[in-house]
């Protein structure tokens, strides 16, 4: 009889038992597949905009079109189909190669976005005989998809077909390059006061405190005091890859600080203690003994650190870094914008080809920050060391 | 010259400097160690030169920038440049003399690399300074021209005709503009609790699998399969959310007959939950794991299902250490600004339905600095008073959080 009970209420218990695993399998999955599902659908957004259409067109350069009536350059028909962005850069292209004027030349050039759309069977304003002409022009192989160079040559524009990330791309390098210069060192120099020379007093625990409560603070009010202090009190100029890239600066430090303690940390005494026996002094044992051990872990946390900088976008939109920047940016104070802002931007325009370039631009922002950390990840498996 | 090119200059004129005075001081050191032991090493002579020549100089030309920058005195920038370097000079000419055997160089430049360190420490203070400082100043600035409890308790945000203010053209018989923030507080807490809805439950679960149940294997893959959620870039998440999750949401909706709007709660709201999942799961999981494993074998020992050991033995032990994971996940929750900004609205909106679109603190401060007003006006202003609120909260979460996982760690380590 008491057997029978209490078989059951086992029964139970394993049912429970297994319910319980079933649900922490659940989670996990539920994560993985918002992973896959995620991933696969920025990449059908973002791969038609690796294709760009391109029509066939014979070029006349023509006096009429040095003046400025750039539309001339090419025959009637085909004007409405070819990008009027690209024909707009031909007076300056003539200026620049006066040899060409009276020419004429055949070349392969930027279809319009509505041409664009039209051949990627996506919705499209393109009128119905324009349509016609497409279809034609496409049986005689005059009109076709091109790899995009153009997305990773061009810099931004308001007509999407000419729209390209490399603005923006100089520009994150800009700011990347400032956040690594001014965060690296004193990051890490931080770290080594912290956890080689800090006595235990409360200053040093307020430090410590202070740097764990910074890495939680939201991003946005680094934005606010690159705002009030960088241009407002010290004026650097707003919009600058300077500006952006010391509220990065600023941003990051405390990641690179806890990730290098945590480096320094893990280098047991015996080393210290070993060159401070032979006489060095406490810098000679850090410089030449602990900081070289510690260094694959502090550059992997600074790799990781970066690459959340490189991602960040509410701080630079705070220190006005949502610009229109056509051109690539000539020095660290020029305007510039970033890709993540660059993105931002593109989101918010209305037109549907500006939203498969955004998915392409996340692309690639998503494919640098993914290699930076799993360069990282190697970096500590490749280094890692038991003591 | 610009102040570019005389920083540019200062470095260039002070690198070279740096260089000779190394050489001068290593051959100083070695000349005079000819006849009796060095107490250092010839290069830390060498060290010890280049310290007196870039410590005056630099000394000199950041004083002189804080004065010009603080409008007490402007010397012109080529003096400071001249002054600084020739001061530098100065010094190196008394490091060379003061070079002889028995100058501890070593010492000297042991202690000088200190004070650089604790310096780069100080950095970090300061960084909190002046976030509090430059918010709290624009913030007291907004509460002398609203109301710190007009702020508090409003209920209406209506800053439209804020910019008239701005111009100097308040009186001109229009609308006061309101600045009540509780709809944007609520609008906040609703995305946050949906996030955390999402984030709490399957973080927590996900960390039991990856502590209890994985082979270590396993584990070493899952995590950093987890932790991508987390580095993917917050502007990506938004644009999933507001082109992908939120007509979904608005399609589940009709199929199941209600009316959502276009931008909801609802599809930001999950979206950060699935940023957050990583934050808990992988600070759960490391708390999981420092759990004893002796407490799990004597309750296993007692016979025990594995489930009722992990719920009665092993997430009491861990309590402090999960609560203090998830509000660091509410933290981050209410400080997320890009996904909100792309997907969640503009509008102030007080209600209880998550499939309306209402609008939060950061997206405010978002729209209040990007707009084309004058820094003064208290539009711009009101983005100092919001982030202000914004602060202390997540400063407060933070520290509570820290505090209970600092104790945790005392406990078991």
């Amino acid at each position: 009889m008491n057997n029978i009970k209490t078989s059951s209420a086992i029964r139970r218990r394993y049912r429970a038992d297994g319910r319980f695993k079933v649900y922490c399998l659940a989670a996990v999955l539920f994560a993985l597949l918002f992973l896959v599902f995620f991933f696969s659908d920025l990449m059908t957004r973002g791969w038609p905009a690796l294709l760009q259409a391109e029509v066939q067109a014979d070029i006349h350069y023509s006096e009429v079109v040095a003046e400025g009536r750039y539309r001339k350059a090419i025959d009637k028909s085909l004007r409405p189909l070819v990008s009027r962005g690209w024909l707009r850069t031909l007076p300056l292209y003539l200026e620049d190669h006066p040899q060409k004027m009276g020419s004429r030349e055949e070349l392969w050039v930027i279809a319009s976005s509505a041409v664009d759309q039209y051949l990627k069977g996506h919705s499209s304003k393109l009128k119905l005989r324009h349509r016609k002409l497409v279809d034609k022009l496409k049986s005689e192989g005059r009109i076709k998809l091109a790899f995009n160079t153009g997305l990773f040559t061009r810099g931004d524009s308001k007509m999407p077909e000419i729209a390209g990330i490399r603005s923006a791309v100089v520009g994150t390098l800009y700011v990347l390059f400032l956040t690594m210069i001014f965060a690296l060192p004193t990051g890490i120099m931080t770290a080594i006061y912290l956890e080689e020379f800090a006595p235990d007093n409360r200053f040093i625990r307020l430090i410590e405190l202070n740097i764990n409560n910074l890495a939680a603070i939201p991003s946005i009010m680094f934005g606010l005091l690159g705002l009030a202090i960088f241009i407002n009190f010290f004026g650097v100029p707003r919009s600058s890859a300077l500006a952006g890239g010391l509220t990065l600066a600023l941003m990051t430090l405390p990641v690179v600080v806890i990730s290098a303690r945590a480096a320094l940390k893990a280098i047991p005494d015996s080393i210290r203690e070993g060159a401070l026996g032979v006489g060095a002094s406490p810098w000679q044992s850090i410089w030449h003994h602990v900081l070289p051990l510690a260094m694959p872990g502090i550059m992997t946390g600074s790799i990781i650190g970066l690459a959340q900088a490189m991602g960040e976008t509410a701080p630079l939109i705070i220190v006005g870094m949502i610009a229109y920047i056509p051109d690539s940016p000539d020095g660290i104070l020029d305007a510039a914008t970033v890709l993540p802002a660059q993105i931002y931007t593109w989101a918010g325009e209305p037109m549907r080809a500006y939203a498969e370039r955004t998915a392409a631009g996340i692309l690639v922002l998503l494919a640098v920050l993914l290699s930076m950390n799993a360069l990282a990840i190697g970096l500590r498996r490749h280094f890692e060391r038991r003591w | 010259m610009t102040t570019a090119d005389i920083i540019f200059v200062f470095i260039a004129g002070l690198l070279p400097l740096a260089w000779g005075a190394h050489f001068l001081g290593t051959r100083q050191a070695e000349s005079a160690g000819r006849k009796v032991a060095l107490h250092s090493r010839p290069g830390q002579y060498g060290w010890f030169a280049v310290l007196s020549l870039s410590l005056p100089a630099l000394v000199v030309a950041v004083v002189a920038s804080l004065l010009s920058l603080s409008g007490l005195y402007q010397p012109p920038p080529t003096m400071i440049l001249i002054a600084s370097l020739l001061v530098g000079t100065g010094g190196l000419v008394l490091s060379i003399r003061a070079i002889q055997p028995a100058l501890r160089a070593r010492n000297l430049i042991e202690k000088v690399i200190r004070w650089m360190l604790l310096l780069a420490a100080g950095l970090s203070i300061l960084t909190t300074l002046g976030i509090v400082l430059s918010v709290l100043f624009e913030a007291i600035e907004f509460f002398h021209l609203v109301g710190f409890w007009d702020f508090l308790t409003g209920t209406e945000w209506h800053p439209d005709t804020a910019f008239l203010q701005g111009a100097g053209r308040a009186a001109e018989g229009v609308a006061k503009p309101q600045f009540g923030s509780v709809p944007i507080f609520a609008g906040t807490l609703m995305i946050t609790a949906i996030a955390m809805m999402v984030a709490l439950p399957v973080g927590l679960y996900a960390a039991i699998f990856m502590s209890e149940y994985a082979s270590p294997r396993l584990r070493g893959w899952l995590k950093p399969a987890l932790e991508i959620l987390a580095g993917i870039p917050t502007v990506v998440y938004g644009f999933f959310a507001a082109i992908t999750i939120s007509p979904l949401v608005v399609q589940m909706a009709a199929f199941l007959g209600i009316h959502s709007d276009a931008t909801n709660a609802l599809a930001p709201g999950i979206v950060m939950g699935v940023m957050i999942i990583p934050f808990i799961s992988s600070l759960s999981d490391d708390v999981l794991h420092s759990v004893p494993q002796a407490l799990r074998e004597s309750s296993l020992a007692l016979g025990t299902t594995k489930a009722e050991t992990i719920r009665h033995i092993v997430l009491p032990a861990a309590m402090p250490g999960i609560v203090s994971a998830a509000l660091l996940g509410i933290s981050r929750a209410i400080g997320e600004t890009m996904i909100v900004v792309m997907a969640a609205g503009l509008r102030p909106n007080l209600t209880w339905n998550p499939l309306e679109g209402m609008t939060t603190v950061t997206v405010r401060i978002v729209d209040a600095l990007t707009g084309d007003q004058a820094f003064n006006s208290p539009l711009t202003l009101s983005a100092f008073g919001l982030g202000l609120v914004l602060l202390v909260m997540t400063m407060i979460l933070n520290l509570i959080s820290l505090s209970v996982v600092r104790r945790f760690r005392m406990k078991y380590e």
